[in-house]
């Protein structure tokens, strides 16, 4: 019944639109968590690629994920598409911090015009979710993201679940858009408690040659998706090749009409490919050892090596790519898709808005038959990789510049120092106070102050502890980090808060200590006659100055 | 000044005409976090209200060019948005900003004060009567200015404006969500009626920013400086 108000073609129109759009969705939103400013370039003439008219990067990888996880399905009623954020630290405990829901519900706009209404609207809601995505708590987290913890996403098709944000979670809306064959709704419902979670506990689990999986005991769907770290780039060893979204020959090119609006027209085409055109990816090269990685495994993201968890990985020298400033850059920045060196240009549509029907150009696609599988020209696609090994130095390197100093939750300052220390505290490095440091922790146990110890201290505890360790008076305080204000760490060696810390427990003056006090005060003991003895000489002058007071 | 001016439009303080939306929004800031704050808010709207470059084709169908967009981060604000990738636009708004700016921290002034961003359609008119210009959305932004006495109060209004910026976020885009009326896309020779196409990269819809400084008696002093921004542009 619904087919009879809906043509055909502006059946495969819509269903093409929100297969695009699921697509962009997870695009936008992944690429808002990079922990990167995001710059794309306007572009006067439409380029062919741009769906929605909006200059939205495709990342091969996530594409490939985002057609994974769909199946060849769209979001319909009870099926939605989700997107995962969540936050995994260095320790390997992780927290989801929001899910992205796109859904469908049955509230049908049966007037609506598919190839202009619907297509215009989600390209506004395209345009809210560039902005929404910038004002959830997890935007800042993610651009502080690198030092101590990753941001991962992981894409899901189903029923949505919102367990794991925690308690008093919130909900944003995005938007909706109406179309003849449901609502579609954009909603993102984001963790707010972000502070140290003592009711979940994780289990511990040793990085699986360092890869990240999702592998969360109470997660109620046992096959869930990969998770992925929303800032790598991928390994091309295994010669795994993501066609981007031009080599799938689904290219929009929009040509709207003016006239009225039956004669509305909606032009695609199927762009012809004369040579694959180039994907030029930048990529780390990762050594890989030899170990046996199942498919999936393979195609994974290679992630940062926690160091010095037992799993003898520093003796497999693990490249670690997770350390500051070694997010490769990313082949998105500020290159419109049409200047990629890939698309052709795209034939104009001679559409008119009387003959539209005669002059379509566009193949026949599969109707909602969207296979995962891209079509068999784009395999042929060659992938330029630039490996910029340069940037990911040796694994040795890396892995000196991996620490786990407890600092306050995300702070962002690289320090090279590696601990030992395996906190069984899940998120222990967000607790307040890390017991097991504290011997190591310069500011409880201050370093020894010079030789002379006060002798007040001395002489207060008992006669023979003038051998007692200085500085324990302090240990009522136990100083995790000192930010003093104003101050800058990381551009001199010596500033403020080092200043501080190293002279807050200066010796005592000397004017202070007992001995000398005490030496004094026989003194005055004995000169005291004699004063008293000046004092009564010069008793008139007093009690005259008295009566002047009076 | 506008080149329509005396002819065009209403005078300023007129209520809007019927069917023309009014949202209004309200901040309170420290001085130097003004132009930032105002930045974000025009620059979100005009996210939501500017296109691409229309083509027009054979008779009656034209193509729409690509949208950039890029993200800006807050200097003295614990903020970052997104804007249309346009230096013009971006140029434009920032001068009516900064007038707005110098408005607010002159003399008379309270520190309170309003400015607006008003989309409208023009409607030609035979001569001996002046196009219409009929505005079909108002946005109006009240700034409090506040002084703070330390840094760490500052520290605390960094925080406190950058979260109050992410609810003017999401009101905006809940309006925009509610999809209430919009020009009908025009034909070419109508287009300039509808849209700015002075600028080369993008499309938004004809705007005109405006705004008023509250006196300190509590009346509005000075009246609205208008300006078309394409006329400022062109100065």
């Amino acid at each position: 019944a619904m087919d009879t108000d809906l043509s055909s073609q502006d059946r495969k129109d819509l269903d093409k639109f929100i297969k695009f759009f699921a697509l962009k969705t997870v695009q936008v939103i992944v690429q808002a968590r990079l922990g990167e400013k995001i710059c794309t370039r306007s572009s006067s003439s439409p380029t062919g690629s741009d769906w929605f008219n909006l200059a939205i990067k495709d990342i091969p990888e996530v594409t490939h994920e985002a057609k994974k996880a769909l199946a060849g399905q769209l979001p319909a009623v009870g099926r939605s598409m989700c997107v995962e954020i969540s936050l995994k630290t260095s320790e390997g405990d992780s927290m989801e911090l929001e899910i992205w829901c796109l859904e469908m519900n049955e509230k049908c706009d049966k007037e609506i015009k598919v190839s202009y209404t619907v297509y215009n609207r989600l390209s506004l809601l395209l345009k809210s979710l560039l902005a929404i995505t910038r004002v959830t708590p997890a935007y800042r987290l993610s651009r502080k993201q690198g030092h101590e913890y990753v941001i991962l996403y992981r894409i899901y098709f189903g029923e949505v679940q919102l367990s794991g944000l925690g308690e008093g979670f919130q909900t944003v809306r995005v938007g909706t858009v109406g179309t003849p064959v449901g609502t579609i709704t954009l909603s993102c419902a984001y963790r707010i408690n972000l502070a140290f979670m003592s009711t979940r506990q994780f289990e511990r689990t040793p990085p699986i040659m360092g890869i990240i999986i999702d592998h969360f005991v109470d997660r109620p769907y046992p096959s869930s998706s990969p998770m992925h770290p929303c800032n790598y780039r991928a390994g091309e060893d295994n010669g795994a090749v993501y066609p981007s979204v031009e080599d799938s020959q689904e290219v929009c090119t929009t040509s709207f009409s003016t006239s009225p609006p039956s004669q509305c027209v909606f032009t695609v085409t199927k762009a012809h490919f004369q040579t694959p055109p180039p994907v030029v990816t930048d990529t780390l090269k990762v050594p890989v050892m030899g170990l046996a990685f199942s498919h999936q495994l393979s195609s994974s993201r290679l992630s940062y090596q926690p160091a010095a968890l037992g799993v003898g990985s520093a003796d497999m020298g693990y490249p670690v790519l997770f350390a500051g400033g070694l997010n490769a850059a990313h082949p998105h920045q500020l290159i419109g898709p049409g200047k990629e060196g890939g698309v052709p240009p795209v034939p104009n549509q001679p559409a008119h808005g009387s003959q539209a029907d005669q002059e379509r150009m566009c193949t026949p696609l599969e109707g909602v038959h969207y296979s995962a599988a891209t079509p068999s020209s784009s395999e042929d696609t060659e992938t330029v990789s630039n490996s910029s090994e340069g940037k990911c130095g040796s694994p040795h390197d890396l892995l000196e510049t991996i620490f786990i100093r407890k600092v306050g939750a995300f702070v962002n300052k690289p320090i090279n120092q590696v601990t030992m220390a395996n906190l069984d505290i899940p998120f222990a490095m967000f607790a307040p106070k890390n017991v097991e440091l504290e011997d190591n922790d310069p500011m409880v146990n201050p370093p020894e102050s010079p030789e002379t110890e006060s002798p007040l201290q001395g002489s207060l505890h008992s006669e023979g502890s003038s051998g007692s360790s200085t500085g324990n008076t302090h240990d009522d305080f136990v100083m995790i980090d000192f930010k003093p204000a104003f101050s800058k760490d990381d551009i001199l060696p010596m500033d403020l808060g080092t200043f501080y810390r190293e002279f807050q427990n200066p010796p005592q003056l000397s004017s202070l200590s007992i001995d000398i006090g005490a030496q004094s005060m026989a003194e005055d003991l004995d000169s005291l006659p004699e004063k008293l003895a000046v004092h009564e000489k010069n008793v008139k002058e007093f009690d005259a100055f008295v009566e002047t007071l009076q | 000044s506008c080149p329509l001016s005396s002819r065009c439009c209403a005078p300023s303080g007129a209520a809007p005409a019927m069917n023309c939306r009014a949202e209004v929004l309200e901040v309170s800031v420290e001085g130097r976090q003004v132009e930032e704050a105002m930045l974000a808010v025009l620059h979100t709207i005009l996210l939501h209200r500017s296109t691409g470059k229309f083509h027009y084709k054979k008779e009656g169908t034209y193509s729409i060019g690509t949208v950039g967009t890029q993200d800006v981060d807050c200097d003295f604000i614990d903020f970052a948005y997104v804007r249309v990738s346009s230096e013009e636009l971006d140029r434009a708004l920032r001068k009516a900003v900064g007038e707005f700016k110098d408005a607010l921290r002159g003399s008379g002034s309270d520190g309170m004060g309003q400015i607006s961003l008003e989309f409208y359609q023009k409607k030609k008119s035979r001569w001996p009567f002046s196009d219409e210009c009929i505005p079909w959305e108002l946005w109006t932004i009240k700034v409090n200015v506040v002084n703070l006495a330390n840094e760490q109060e500052r520290q605390i209004c960094r925080e406190k404006v950058g979260e109050k910026l992410c609810e003017k976020i999401i009101n905006i885009v809940e309006v925009m969500n509610r999809h209430e009326y919009l020009p009908k896309m025009p034909t070419q020779s109508e287009v300039d009626n509808v849209f700015d196409t002075s600028l080369k990269d993008v499309q938004p819809y004809l705007y005109k920013i405006s705004y008023q400084i509250t006196d300190s008696l509590g009346t509005s002093v000075t009246t609205t400086m208008r300006r078309l921004i394409k006329d400022t542009l062109a100065l």
